[in-house]
């Protein structure tokens, strides 16, 4: 499947967004997700099933003003 | 004392994190400020970058509170997903609502601001609303639940001080009781303590702090500043006139027949 992760296409074998982030090595790191403009807690990414061509968003804390 | 929503605080400087040379400038400006809030925000992180990581680190270190921002957001969706994001993240219901209008400028689009305001005030969220003067937007916004405005002084970044001072005095006499923090477009010191001065309950600096050659000595210069300025207003200024009034007493002036 492929899914665009930050803009960039990825390939995939995972269906979960938890594992999604697992296989790109996002690991215990602090990050907020959305899939198609709509935020995904970090509670239900283990019950968020992806679909071919889903926009997923992994945002982090940055310098902001 | 300010007070923000549930929070009081006694500084009356707020100090964005963005365009320092080093985190360990920022660190130092942060200190020297004696900020009690820093802005904040969300952006893509790559998995083998990690850059975020680091920087919330530094962030949690200088035990202040975060206001995270929606910088860059352009639509009312963007801004209310990223508010959403942000409160995840941060841990916090505060949230600087920023939905940019026009690229060149960098000016809200009070349309959208509004309406998203309107959606995270009924959320819960303690919104921060990144504005203009315009006192029928501040009407709007208050009415939608915002307890604190932030209107700008000039495009951010661009260090030209109170562009309307006009506007923003108006805006300051019709919202008495409202919390007000000039955001956005402060150049030097002198701008922050005139803020303060017309009776602005605070500033929030980024650029003019992080861009000057030294940040640590203008993050305090500012701190002086907005000190200043409050006791000035406290103290009561005098009001302009257009004619001299002689400071000598002028009763037993010599050769006056």
């Amino acid at each position: 499947m492929r899914i665009l992760v930050n803009g960039d296409w990825r390939d995939t074998a995972a269906q979960l967004l938890s594992a999604v982030l697992e296989e790109l090595g996002y690991g215990q790191s602090v990050v907020t997700t959305a899939v198609n403009g709509e935020f995904v807690a970090t509670s239900v990414r283990p019950c968020t099933q992806l679909a071919e061509g889903d926009r997923i968003e992994v945002l982090a804390p940055m310098q902001g003003g | 004392m300010l007070h923000l929503y549930e929070s009081s605080l006694n500084s009356r400087l707020l100090l964005g994190t963005a365009r320092y040379p080093s985190p360990a400038v920022l660190k130092e400006a942060v200190r020297t400020s004696r900020t009690e809030v820093v802005t904040v925000s969300l952006r893509r992180e790559s998995s083998g970058e990690r850059a975020g990581q680091g920087f919330w680190s530094l962030i949690r270190e200088l035990g202040v509170l975060v206001l995270p921002n929606t910088a860059a957001c352009h639509s009312v969706k963007e801004a209310v997903t990223t508010a959403h994001m942000a409160r995840e993240v941060f841990g916090t219901p505060w949230i600087k609502l920023e939905v940019i209008g026009e690229d060149d400028t960098l000016q809200p689009d009070v349309f959208g601001l509004t309406e998203a305001a309107r959606i995270l005030c009924a959320e819960g969220f303690e919104v921060f609303p990144y504005t203009t003067e315009d006192l029928v937007v501040a009407e709007r916004l208050l009415r939608a639940g915002c307890q604190v405005l932030m209107p700008w002084a000039a495009p951010i970044g661009s260090g030209r001080g109170l562009n309307n001072l006009y506007g923003l005095t108006a805006l300051r006499a019709h919202f008495p009781q409202v919390p007000l923090i000039i955001d956005a477009g402060l150049g030097v010191p002198s701008h922050a303590a005139q803020a303060l001065e017309l009776g602005f309950d605070a500033v929030l600096v980024n650029t003019a702090i992080a861009q000057a050659r030294d940040p640590a000595k203008m993050a305090a210069a500012f701190a002086q500043a907005v000190e200043s300025g409050l006791t000035a207003r406290l103290a009561g200024p005098i009001e302009p006139r257009d004619l001299a009034a002689p400071s000598t007493p002028v009763v037993g002036t010599a050769f006056t027949g």
